[in-house]
């Protein structure tokens, strides 16, 4: 089951956010969550990057707690792409790596109506990144 | 199956024990002839280390060990030579440089240990799901941490590599071991870092039992 999705350029904007499955709400505001969320993560990239015994290469993969994971992806361009799934979804990694070729790229990179930067509004994208993401084997299936 | 190491933190953050259990040590020796071509930073008066240039394994944050076998202390030698002074002298080349990723100090691990107190927390806030917990699995390329917190806050960190599994059991071993031997022990005092012999020597009984056998066996 998916959850949600953020997307982050490399500096801290969030670029596009959207949820699909989201009990809990509203405990505290959007934008700060994001804030925060943006902070965690690269708490976790400095935190990864010093524990690891050896010279990481990719970094912070995901994590999980009892409840959900959350599946990282940082693009070489310092994209972050964030998104939260149940505990048993698998293969997430790929999904989002599909997502950044044949989503972002298509609808996003090559949208001229774009700013780097900027957040995406465009409803082109935002429908299909909607249909991507249905029509994922990840999508529908419930942590039992 | 590999474990790098243990850490407990205590319910307010702080690092009460840890332990490095089998922390690769990969050291790169290379022999480089005058200009060196890596950028050393000698500002940091406890060691030298790279902050430009990359060649064959060794790369920017890694400290130097050894200028021609002889190991280096802070910014000198085992002789009292001034390693910047060698370095940048050119009859002193060819000369042989081992180079490795810096070691993590006590000092680390305790800020460490607070910054993975705060993102526990952080990781339940930031949950889309209802009354979820703070991270349990965190994993990374080269190697995954299990987290187990006890009803009473008390989090038990184990470092491994990747693709471990039944780090739960484990860890909930180590949970009793520390019920049984620090906690138990009248000289303790909560919160406080773990000093117990009984505990240091069961620990590295049970890590063992778990290189040699598995974890199946415990």
């Amino acid at each position: 089951m998916i959850n949600n999705l953020y997307i982050f350029d490399k500096y801290g904007n969030l670029l596009y956010y959207d949820e699909w499955n989201r009990p809990k709400k509203g405990e505290i505001k959007q934008e700060e969550e994001q804030k925060l969320m943006y902070g965690m993560l690269i708490s976790i990239k400095s935190f990864v990057n010093r524990l690891s015994p050896t010279d990481t290469r990719e970094g912070f993969l995901y994590y999980k707690t009892n409840k959900y994971a959350l599946h990282y992806l940082e693009t070489p361009s310092g994209l972050k792409f964030v998104m939260n799934t149940d505990v048993a979804a698998m293969n997430v990694r790929e999904f989002l790596q599909q997502l950044y070729g044949k989503v972002w790229v298509e609808y996003v990179v090559r949208d001229p109506l774009w700013e780097p930067g900027t957040e995406v509004t465009s409803s082109l994208f935002k429908s299909k990144l909607d249909d991507f993401v249905k029509q994922s084997p990840i999508f529908g299936i419930r942590n039992i | 199956m590999i474990i790098y190491g243990i850490f407990i933190v205590s319910k307010s953050g702080t690092l009460i024990f840890d332990l490095d259990y089998n922390i690769p040590r990969i050291e790169n020796e290379k022999t480089f002839s005058y200009p060196l071509d890596l950028v050393l930073d000698y500002n940091d008066p406890k060691n030298v280390s790279v902050i430009f240039g990359q060649k064959d394994g060794i790369s920017v944050g890694h400290v130097l060990l050894s200028v021609n076998g002889s190991s280096t202390s802070g910014h000198t030698l085992e002789d009292g030579r001034n390693i910047k002074e060698v370095l940048e002298t050119k009859e002193s080349y060819p000369l042989t440089l081992k180079f490795s990723r810096p070691k993590i100090t006590t000092n680390e691990k305790i800020s460490l240990s607070s910054v993975f107190y705060s993102l526990y927390s952080i990781a339940s806030q930031l949950s889309p799901e209802l009354k979820s917990s703070g991270i349990e699995i965190l994993e990374a390329d080269t190697f995954t941490l299990h987290c187990f917190q006890t009803k009473t806050g008390v989090k038990f960190i184990i470092i491994s590599e990747v693709g471990v599994h039944g780090m739960d059991i484990l860890l909930k071993k180590i949970y009793e071991l520390y019920a049984d031997y620090a906690l138990k022990n009248p000289f303790y005092s909560l919160e406080m870092p773990i000093r117990c012999d009984q505990f240091d020597t069961k620990l590295q009984a049970l890590l063992e039992q778990v290189e040699k056998t598995g974890i199946n066996n415990l």
